[in-house]
């Protein structure tokens, strides 16, 4: 039989953004702002959640998705700031999808949110190509991963509206170059915003509460 | 881990465009994944095997091209390849560059009887 050649040029990752750009239009009418938290293990995106949380839940209504490959650890320690809080288990994936956000949606009350942070499974290949629907993107790097890493994982930095740069606490004890970093993620993602901050002891912290309550004005026009 | 959801929508929209076009048989699909997509060959194909047997796609040829990576210069535009840690254009050394290429993940084509 004879072989014939279908052209398809289609992205592989359609289906996802397309289900993405629903949840977006959908966030859009509701008026929440839904920001995407992503990094490796172990950079402290949980610390980042708490403290934010409990920082700014007196003035703003905030919701979280906790994206997890397995347990309900992390929303546990959410859900006792008394915020509305929903886990997904991944299963073994190593992101979440906007299928999974979608779903989760259904499941918060949203007439309550109107910030809804979003942690991302501990990751920084996969959910930096699997939209979400989020309005804003932001990228946790702690100092022991070292400084090279926009070299690794480049998309992730140029999707990235924000930058944390954690435990800056550390400084001291490691050899992280913050010149050469910042030189490197600024010239992927010129409109970068780039705070250094320590979860743990609180510097840098507020920069990056005021520019969330800035997002959301903005956002909320 | 993210080669299986990327393989299954490989899988899939193979399916529906070979089953429009009324195929009975799926020998080839042609790839476009780019150097930065950070997505693993030996994967795509392992989950590949698994995932199509049973359908018209089973034991095709997966023909996968990656495109390089290329930065554009935003001060001068020029369009060069990073040379491992150095990122800095070749022609003003400026370090201020946007990815042109290596992000692509895309089905090109597909080869059917």
């Amino acid at each position: 039989m004879a072989i014939k050649v279908l052209t398809i040029q289609e992205d592989i990752l359609g289906a996802n953004d397309e289900k993405a750009k629903e949840n977006g239009v959908f966030l859009d009418k509701k008026g929440i702002l839904m920001v995407n938290i992503m990094s490796s293990p172990g950079a402290g995106k949980t610390s980042l959640l708490l403290k934010t949380v409990e920082n700014l839940k007196s003035k703003t209504r905030i919701g979280v998705i906790e994206g997890d490959v397995a347990s309900t650890i992390d929303a546990e320690k959410v859900s006792e700031q008394e915020v509305p809080v929903l886990q997904i288990n991944t299963a073994g994936g190593c992101h979440l999808d906007a299928n999974m956000i979608e779903q989760a949606l259904k499941n918060m009350p949203l007439d309550d949110i109107d910030l809804l942070l979003i942690e991302n499974v501990g990751n920084l290949i996969c959910p930096a190509e699997f939209a979400l629907g989020e309005q804003r993107k932001a990228m946790l790097l702690s100092l022991p991963e070292g400084d090279d890493k926009p070299y690794k994982y480049p998309l992730m930095f140029t999707e990235a509206d924000v930058v944390l740069v954690n435990k800056i606490d550390l400084a001291p004890l490691l050899e992280f170059d913050m010149d050469s970093f910042m030189k490197a993620v600024k010239g992927l993602n010129s409109k970068v915003r780039i705070f250094q901050i320590s979860c743990k002891t609180g510097k840098g912290m507020d920069e990056w509460y005021s520019w969330l309550e800035g997002e959301l004005k903005s956002y909320r026009g | 881990m993210h080669e299986l959801s990327i393989t299954e929508s490989i899988l899939s929209i193979t399916l529906e465009k070979a089953e429009q076009a009324k195929a009975t048989r799926v020998s080839k699909i042609n790839l476009v994944i780019g150097e930065l997509s950070g997505v693993v060959d030996e994967c795509v194909d392992f989950y590949f095997n698994f995932i199509s047997k049973d359908t018209i796609a089973a034991g095709a040829v997966l023909s996968i091209q990656h495109p390089p990576t290329q930065f554009r210069c935003r001060k001068c535009n020029t369009i060069y390849s990073p040379n491992g840690q150095n990122w800095t254009c070749p022609n003003c050394q400026e370090q201020n560059s946007e990815i042109v290429s290596g992000r692509d993940l895309y089905i090109e084509s597909i080869e059917v009887e």
